[in-house]
């Protein structure tokens, strides 16, 4: 089947079956394999780009169910010449080791900060009718979908924790 | 994943009409392709619903809520008047699964989604559940996941949704559109069957059948509490999870709403538990007498035999909680 | 030009102590970090090749048994699908860490319950993966052993030690510990599942796969296939992690090449999580028995420490999990004992600190028992000790610093507030406890060469086909040499990962830094001496910095220096200095945790390790090496458990929803010292390994500081809190 899909702003008409996900899609068909396969089943995160600006795993969706959508890969949200303020605080902090979940990591914390900003609460949060604060915890259970096996984690929550309190 | 037919469906109508001619529907698909990558589900034809009109949340002329089947799990735990009114419902959403995992998930979908005992997800393992008839392996197998409550010889398998235990213990109920557009109604604890001989018929849905929302009754008084105890600290499916509304008043219980979640094929409530407790003053006593209804069946299977005192111990650890203090 | 050195004598020049660039040392940003950022790093299943194939491996579902055929007309009939394989070349399981050959092999034999014996290949993966699942498989099953217990244990000769009288010392002593621990399989779990694409051109193989020991790599995939080793190329620039699961050549590097071979096209074959779980190396479960004999002042007089773990047969693998019991402690009287049972599950091999991951975190957590039974504090028990030569062979140790990582980890975590009575402090439903471990782990210099090349333009090129695992082998090559020739780091570049290179050591047994940086030391040492002759100056006497040279009282651009390159191969083969005296790493953890008085829940509040290895390369990458060897530690302490079906073996929770990596809001923000040593024994560069230190141990801290909050000593791994639970 055919698939007009807009990621990072560019239009790629895809020729598919209507068994691929958005993840393999990406990585086989139109070379942006910037988003990793770790586990293909949404249990480590390292599929995570955005759809509509927000986080979800690209290996448990189908690509057919994406026209119309602002899909936002690793590949949109910065470049070796030009890295996002994340990216660049992944480098200052070594928020990763091996790299493989990093793509998935940034793109998954580009996207959460969003949501703390629109006040959403989260497993941490005490007080659900509250809006807050992003210490550490919080930062740390809202990441908690990205798996890390070099376990960057410490690192990972200084580089969110440096680009939220630049950004607030 | 089999080859199947893919039709997106533009209203609930078209949807239940095509569902009714043996189509599965797929709205978050966060179990669903998970599992048909396996091929423990294999459906030939995909109708998508996600561009259905079912995402909206409305108040109820009861003063409830009425949630459509395609709010995402995040849309409804960081929805204002649901985290106002129905606390226990976020706290037991942002409990479950990951941010990715509910900007996709749906309330419809979270109610249906199938067990994850280790078997069913291995095809080439007996599992009742996946093929009738082949056996349980769950049973003298590993077993750490599973039921100690509502199981049958056929199959231990839980329900896996933590945000199902929240309604259930606040007593939501479904509305279902069928594949002739006709409607009902379901309280959410008659939505789920047991497993009895036939552990592969899961919910009293019938061929078709579309959950087009989900109904909250007003809010209660009292004091919510979703407690679950699970192997990680974030990202890991519940072993027990305690769903309460309590309310106390002049020393007295008055209000008591209990569901539980891990232990049971589905979301477990038993009202025994909660006659039981109104109107009596709040004791460990109690507590041990409230744990001794809901366990008195209790049956481990092995791996799984601590869930017998961890329920207990977590139902009067979150009953302590919740009648503690001097704001009741 | 080669610059050699066997390492037979101390090197106590100290060079890097000495140069001016100021790069050594320093927490310099990984050089491959934009592109990891970015996702423009190319890990083995990018970069695909146009027309590549994708091949899914099947399973063999039963423990044992003799596949006899595929059925592949069930298979070649489904839209698109190209092949359907088996054979005698397919590998029963990866190659052990070094192995150089190729292991088992031919699908026909079916050892364990998961094994990839078949594959199947498509024009695409939605087709292959389908028809993988379609494939079906003639199998006579047979009966397999699966429990250890059941099948019984070897005990060889050559791995029992003894010396003294243990059974004396243990009924002579005033505390006499004899407790026995069991610790799960473990899976690495690296984040990218392993992958293959091979591509033919003629003869000649090219490999791109996710491997971690390249130079062994060529050997064994070459000896699977049976051809030449010259005629392969294996190309793995970025791996997505290792931890060992990685160090040998694998079943779907084999099948994709013979697939490719086939169909004379590009084939890929990536493992699905699934298959990494049942198809990749286990860490043996163990079932570990540690005697502490200790005189009244607390002086242990004896040690015993007997393993029983498994794997395959004809796997010479075994857990080395005794491998720092002879040299931690002192203790005249000692027992070392090693056996091993042959069993039909997944194979066993390598995962992050073979032998002193499980080994030292039970002898840790024995040491524990010692501590409390005596009611010495455990990092005076530990002080006290300490031997001051290797108390097995005799031997002087290089240098010894557990006693520094101990009373610096002690004196910064605050260990003077704990209170050694277990189950005495409460906040809330919190049970709060301390515990500590002593961290070990034995170093190893490893055969490396590296090729530098100074370029006419003043900067340098760097190539070898050793890997980076994530351990920041490019980051410390680039400083290694920009140090060494004067250069600003974006002066040098790394090439890795391509067998085509000089054949580096690999990733593995945390030897990689030092032998690698070591075989680039050497030869921009000579390059240094080549630079000295052009100016007739002696090669101590230059100054190199910011690509200028300083020789008495002139300054000249180094660019300006030459006009052609200047080419040399590093070398480096370890020597006597591995067998003179005993070299070590060592450190100290310490954590608190909060353990759940209704639930049993264990939450790790803080964590603190200290670790000398030598001179730290790179802080900031070391420090992440540690970071990730004490989470592995929590997640060993807490989580981590293959569970193995009683019935069949085969691994029931083969995925990560189920096997249980620790989370992010697992690990709170660890703490890590690094303390200033130089080991002159160990390298010129005097470092030593720092990639596995940091799990050693780890784990004993955890639940040594579980049995401080609660009274709970758990003694079978993972702490999870049904097992804590039933002591409350």
């Amino acid at each position: 089947m055919q698939t007009k899909l807009t990621i990072n702003g560019n239009e790629h008409d895809l020729e598919h079956d209507t068994r691929t996900t958005l993840l393999d899609a990406l990585r086989n068909h139109l070379g942006l394999s910037g988003t990793k396969k770790g586990c293909d089943h949404g249990q480590c995160g390292a599929c995570t780009i955005l759809i509509n600006g927000r986080r979800i795993n690209a290996c448990l969706t189908l690509a057919c169910m994406h026209d119309g959508d602002e899909i936002t890969t690793i590949e949109g949200i910065g470049t070796p010449d030009n890295l996002s303020p994340m990216q660049a605080a992944f480098v200052q902090h070594d928020g990763f080791q091996c790299g493989y979940c990093t793509p998935g990591q940034i793109c998954s914390a580009t996207a959460m900060l969003e949501e703390a900003r629109m006040g959403w609460p989260s497993h941490v949060t005490d007080d659900v009718t509250s809006a807050p604060d992003l210490t550490d915890t919080e930062i740390s259970e809202r990441m908690s979908g990205n798996l890390c096996r070099c376990s960057a984690y410490p690192n990972i929550v200084d580089a969110i924790r440096q680009v939220s309190e630049k950004t607030t | 994943m089999r080859p199947f037919d893919y039709t997106r469906a533009q209203d609930s109508a078209e949807a239940a009409r095509i569902a009714g001619q043996g189509a599965t529907f797929i709205a978050g698909g966060t179990n669903l392709l998970d599992l048909m990558k396996l091929e423990v589900m294999t459906p030939d034809h995909l109708v998508d619903i996600t561009h259905l009109d079912l995402n909206e949340i409305t108040q109820t002329e009861a003063g409830g809520l009425r949630i459509g089947a395609l709010v995402t799990n995040s849309d409804l735990a960081a929805d204002m008047a649901v985290r106002r009114g129905w606390p226990l419902l976020p706290k037991a959403l942002l409990s479950g699964a990951t941010g990715q995992l509910r900007n996709k998930a749906t309330t419809g979908g979270n109610l249906l989604q199938r067990t994850r005992c280790y078997y069913f997800y291995d095809p080439d393992m007996p599992c009742n559940k996946r093929e009738p008839g082949s056996g349980c392996a769950a049973m003298g197998g590993m077993n750490r996941l599973h039921a100690i409550l509502g199981a049958s010889d056929a199959c231990i398998a839980t329900h896996p949704s933590d945000m199902a235990v929240a309604l259930r213990a606040l007593g939501a109920h479904v509305d279902l559109m069928a594949e002739d557009g006709s409607t009902r109604t379901l309280p959410l604890g008659d939505l789920y069957r047991l497993p009895g001989d036939t552990p592969e018929v899961e919910t009293n849905l019938k061929p078709g059948e579309l959950i087009t929302h989900v109904v909250l009754p007003a809010p209660v008084h009292g004091r919510q509490i979703y407690r679950k105890v699970r192997d990680r600290a974030s990202y890991a499916f519940a072993l027990v999870s305690v769903a309460a509304v309590i309310d106390v008043e002049s020393g007295v219980i008055s209000q008591a709403k209990l569901a539980f979640g891990g232990i049971a094929p589905m979301p477990w409530r038993m009202t025994e538990i909660e006659d039981f407790l109104i109107g009596k003053a709040p004791s460990e006593d109690l507590w041990e007498e409230a744990a001794d209804l809901l366990l008195s069946d209790a049956r481990g299977q092995g791996s799984n035999d601590f869930k017998i005192p961890l329920a207990r111990r977590t139902l009067a650890a979150v009953l302590n909680e919740a009648t503690r203090g001097d704001d009741q | 030009m080669t610059a050699h050195l066997k390492m037979d004598k101390p090197d106590t020049r100290n060079r890097l102590d000495h140069t001016a660039q100021g790069l050594i040392g320093a927490g310099m940003d990984r050089p491959d970090g934009k592109a990891k950022v970015t996702g423009t790093a190319a890990y083995a299943f990018e970069d695909q090749p146009e027309g590549m194939a994708h091949g899914v491996l099947v399973r063999a579902n039963v423990a044992k048994g003799r596949l006899n055929d595929i059925d592949r007309d069930s298979v070649l009939r489904l839209p698109g699908v190209l092949a359907a394989m088996c054979g005698p070349r397919f590998l029963r399981n990866p190659a052990q860490g070094g192995a150089n050959e190729a292991p088992v092999q031919g699908s026909e034999g079916i050892a364990y319950l998961g094994q990839p014996v078949a594959l199947v290949v498509a024009e695409t993966f939605e087709q292959a993966r389908h028809a993988a699942h379609m494939l079906t498989l003639q199998i006579d099953a047979q009966e397999g052993q699966t429990d250890p217990d059941i099948a019984g244990y070897e005990s060889p000769d050559a791995k029992q030690a003894q010396q003294g009288d243990l059974d004396r010392a243990m009924k002579d002593a005033a505390t006499a510990i004899d407790v026995t621990y069991t610790t799960p399989s473990h899976n690495s779990a690296a984040m990218e599942p392993h992958a293959a694409i091979a591509e033919w051109d003629q003869d000649m193989l090219t490999l791109r796969g996710s491997y971690q020991m390249l130079k062994y790599n060529r050997n064994e995939l070459a000896d699977a296939l049976g051809i030449d080793p010259k005629c392969v190329r294996i190309l793995a620039p970025y791996v997505g992690g290792g931890f060992g699961s990685k160090l040998g050549i694998a079943p779907e590097a084999v099948a994709a090449a013979l697939a490719a071979h086939e169909l004379n096209r590009p084939v890929g074959v990536a493992l699905t999580r699934q298959q990494v779980f049942e198809g990749t190396m286990r860490r043996s479960e163990s079932r570990q028995r540690v005697r502490l004999a200790a005189d009244a002042s607390g002086k242990l007089q004896g040690i015993g420490h007997d393993a029983y773990i498994s794997n395959l047969t004809d796997e010479v693998f075994s857990e080395p999990v005794t491998q720092a019991t002879p040299f931690i402690y002192a203790g005249e009287n000692r027992v070392i004992g090693h056996h091993i049972a042959r069993v039909n599950r997944t194979c066993a091999g390598s995962v992050r600190a073979p032998g002193e991951s499980i080994g030292v975190t039970v002898l840790e957590n024995a040491m524990d028992e010692l501590a409390h039974q005596t009611g010495i504090d455990p990092v005076e028990l530990r002080l006290m000790n300490i031997p001051d030569k290797n108390p097995t062979s005799g031997l002087p140790f290089s240098s010894h610093t557990l006693a520094e990582a101990l009373t610096t980890g002690r004196d910064r975590f605050g260990w003077d507030q704990r209170n050694p009575q277990p189950g005495s402090t409460r906040k809330g439903d919190w049970l709060i406890g301390m515990g500590m471990a002593s961290a070990v782990r034995v170093n190893i210099l490893s055969e490396a060469r590296v090729r530098v090349t100074l370029m006419p333009d003043g900067t340098a090129r760097v190539q070898t086909d050793m890997t980076d695992i994530g351990t920041g082998t490019y980051a410390i090559l680039t400083q290694i040499c920009a140090e060494m020739l004067g250069l600003p780091e974006t002066d040098v570049s790394v090439s890795l990962g391509d067998t085509d290179h000089p054949p580096g050591p690999g990733s593995g047994g945390s030897w990689g830094a030092s032998s690698v940086g070591t075989a680039a030391f050497l030869a921009c040492e000579k390059i240094r001496r080549e630079l000295a002759k052009k100016v007739d100056a002696d090669e101590a006497d230059l100054t190199l910095k910011d690509g200028m040279v300083s020789y008495a009282n002139r300054q000249v651009r180094l660019a300006d220096m030459i006009d052609e390159e200047i080419e040399i191969e590093g070398h480096v083969e370890p020597g006597d200095t591995s067998d003179d005296v005993t070299q070590s790493t060592y450190g100290a953890h310490f954590a608190e945790v909060a353990v759940n008085a209704v639930t049993g829940e264990t939450r790790v509040q803080r964590m603190l390790g200290v670790f000398a290895a030598g001179r730290i390369l790179n802080h900031k990458t070391a420090r992440s090496q540690c970071l990730g060897g004490m989470t592995f530690g929590l997640g060993m302490a807490l989580t981590e458990e293959l569970m193995h079906d009683p019935r069949d073996g085969h691994i029931v929770n083969r995925d990560l929803a189920e096997y249980h990596l620790p989370v992010n809001l697992d690990v709170p923000q660890l703490d890590v010292v690094l303390l200033d040593e130089r080991d002159a024994y160990a390298n010129p560069l005097q470092s030593k390994g720092i990639g596995e230190l940091g799990i050693c141990g780890a784990a004993a801290a955890i639940t040594n500081a579980i049995f401080n909050a609660t009274g709970v000593r758990v003694r079978d791994y993972p702490a999870t809190l049904d097992k804590v639970l039933a002591g409350l």
